[in-house]
């Protein structure tokens, strides 16, 4: 292709935007709308999925050892629990540090419980606080510690607990907000490639006429398709950069506005900084996609003349 | 310049409109097509420009074998054939210049090629000073115009034209003739299908008729030869 021809494309994309003011418009305002919805979806679920991860990172597995273990025995557990691949960190909490902890939970009002225990008469056991990798591998680490406590001559281990019951629960919600949010957006990209390849149907019927013309002068198909494919490209970039940037700044001003009103709860939102990377790369070759696609669609139905 | 062997046209749908039509025209001929609504003006034409495909026979333009033409050749073949309708099919958001420019996009003419030719043409047709109005703001004989001037623009060999003067009025179908005339004598081969009885007796020229997808009438210097 000439360069001069490749020019007129490109100022054809231009100028064929704005003389089919209406059909822009609606290609524009049905992609910036359905970026708009997918772009706060977005956010959303990333938050979901942060807040998700940040429970989930909390389930953590508490092993009660009996209170008259050996020391050394002590020491040839916590190595070998420690050992475990999935284990991330192990702290060993002394029967001290678990009194001192336990006072702490209490706190003033309830102290008196605690009254007249000290370091000679401490009737609380040895703990490890075991952390794992990854939180849904919470139950086979707790198994595991079981079947290490089952090798030696007596179990120096009272008691494993991880809230049994309650994570697995906790896991189904999570995966199921994670899930619900997957559908989400990706029902809502389908929708907004729907919507838009409709819209540019529609300027493509109403150019049909263009087409046949340009066909009987004797253009070739490539020659006509390239002035849509630049339209297409350039609505779907300039809409896409535009709400994401919409987008963006609104949950900058959410979180600003919101900073002091949410600290009471422990979750946060993430920072823009977090999530621009996903989300404008997401948006942008999602809405440079479906312009592209859905003009070049479009014509190629129109060029058998 | 334009030739048909044994041409047979039937349509998908069953419709015979052409049945053995044999035709020479030659270089810089002006060939009136006449024939009742039907009849197979419009596929002749067709064919011609190679908007449809003869289901028999053959047909060469400019010395192509049209029938037998490939996919990506066609758009080279009819940079040599101009075609001109009774609707003008004017692009209504280009103006007048950019819609006779636009043949010459087409072909990837150079940018100042392009100016100067567009220009000469509508020198040509009359319509220089209103090269930026827009169809719209221009009279039926006048966008015929610019329809013709798109049809030369590329210095077509052959012009097809299907009924160019349907819609417009006798004063200015005239004019149109004239232009056409002028055109043809600048030496483009002409094809014009026409219900025009006026036009076909004063400007006497070749006239074939066709019928029931048949040629009954060959003449030189011809008549119209139908009552209206």
């Amino acid at each position: 292709m000439k360069f001069s021809t490749l020019t007129r494309h490109i100022r054809e994309g231009f100028k064929s935007i704005l003389r089919n003011g209406w059909m822009s418009f609606a290609s524009i305002t049905s992609i910036f709308i359905s970026l708009l919805i997918l772009g706060v979806f977005i956010l959303l679920a990333l938050n979901m999925n942060a807040m998700a991860s940040q429970i989930e990172s909390q389930v953590q597995i508490r092993v009660f050892l009996e209170t008259d273990v050996a020391d050394d025995v002590v020491a040839d557990l916590q190595k070998q629990v420690g050992n475990i691949p999935e284990v991330s960190k192990l702290i060993y909490v002394s029967k001290e540090e678990g009194l001192a902890q336990l006072r702490d939970r209490m706190g003033e009002d309830n102290s008196d419980w605690l009254e007249g225990y000290n370091n000679e008469n401490n009737p609380l056991p040895i703990t490890f606080t075991v952390e794992v990798f990854e939180p849904k591998l919470v139950k086979s680490v707790a198994d595991q510690i079981h079947s290490i406590a089952g090798t030696y001559e007596t179990s120096p281990v009272a008691d494993v607990k991880y809230g049994q019951g309650i994570v697995e629960t906790l896991f189904k919600v999570t995966d199921a907000i994670r899930n619900a949010g997957y559908i989400v957006v990706a029902a809502l990209s389908i929708t907004a490639v729907l919507l838009i390849s409709n819209t540019i149907r529609m300027t493509i019927v109403a150019r049909q006429r263009e087409i046949s013309i340009m066909k009987m002068v004797g253009a070739t198909n490539s020659f006509i398709r390239w002035p849509f494919f630049v339209e297409g490209a350039l609505i779907g970039v300039i809409t896409s950069v535009l709400t994401t940037a919409i987008v963006l700044i609104g949950y900058d001003q959410i979180i600003n506005a919101f900073q002091y009103e949410l600290s009471f709860l422990t979750m946060q939102l993430l920072p823009v900084k977090e999530v621009m990377a996903l989300t404008s790369l997401t948006m942008i070759i999602l809405g440079s996609f479906i312009g592209i696609w859905g003009s070049v669609m479009s014509v190629r139905k129109y060029l058998k003349v | 310049m334009i030739e048909m062997h044994d041409i047979w046209k039937t349509y998908a749908d069953g419709t015979s409109a052409l049945n053995g039509v044999s035709v020479k025209i030659d270089r810089n001929e002006f060939v009136y097509l006449v024939g009742p609504s039907g009849a197979g003006k419009s596929t002749f034409m067709k064919l011609i420009y190679r908007e449809e495909i003869p289901t028999k026979g053959e047909i060469f333009v400019n010395g192509f074998n049209i029938g037998k033409l490939k996919q990506r050749k066609i758009p080279y073949v009819r940079r040599n054939i101009g075609v001109i309708f009774q609707d003008f099919r004017l692009l209504p958001k280009l103006t007048i210049y950019e819609n006779v420019a636009f043949a010459m996009e087409a072909i990837e003419a150079p940018r100042k090629v392009i100016k100067k030719r567009t220009m000469e043409v509508l020198e040509l047709v009359g319509l220089k000073h209103k090269h930026k109005s827009f169809p719209s703001q221009l009279s039926g004989g006048e966008q015929q115009r610019v329809s013709i001037a798109r049809a030369i623009v590329n210095n077509p060999a052959v012009i097809v034209a299907d009924e160019p003067t349907g819609n417009l009025d006798p004063d200015t179908s005239l004019d149109i003739m004239n232009l056409l005339e002028e055109i043809n004598f600048r030496g483009t081969t002409i094809v014009m299908a026409t219900h025009n009885k006026e036009i076909v007796n004063s400007m006497r020229k070749r006239v074939i008729a066709i019928e029931h997808g048949n040629i009954v009438r060959d003449e030189q210097r011809g008549e119209y030869g139908y009552e209206i």
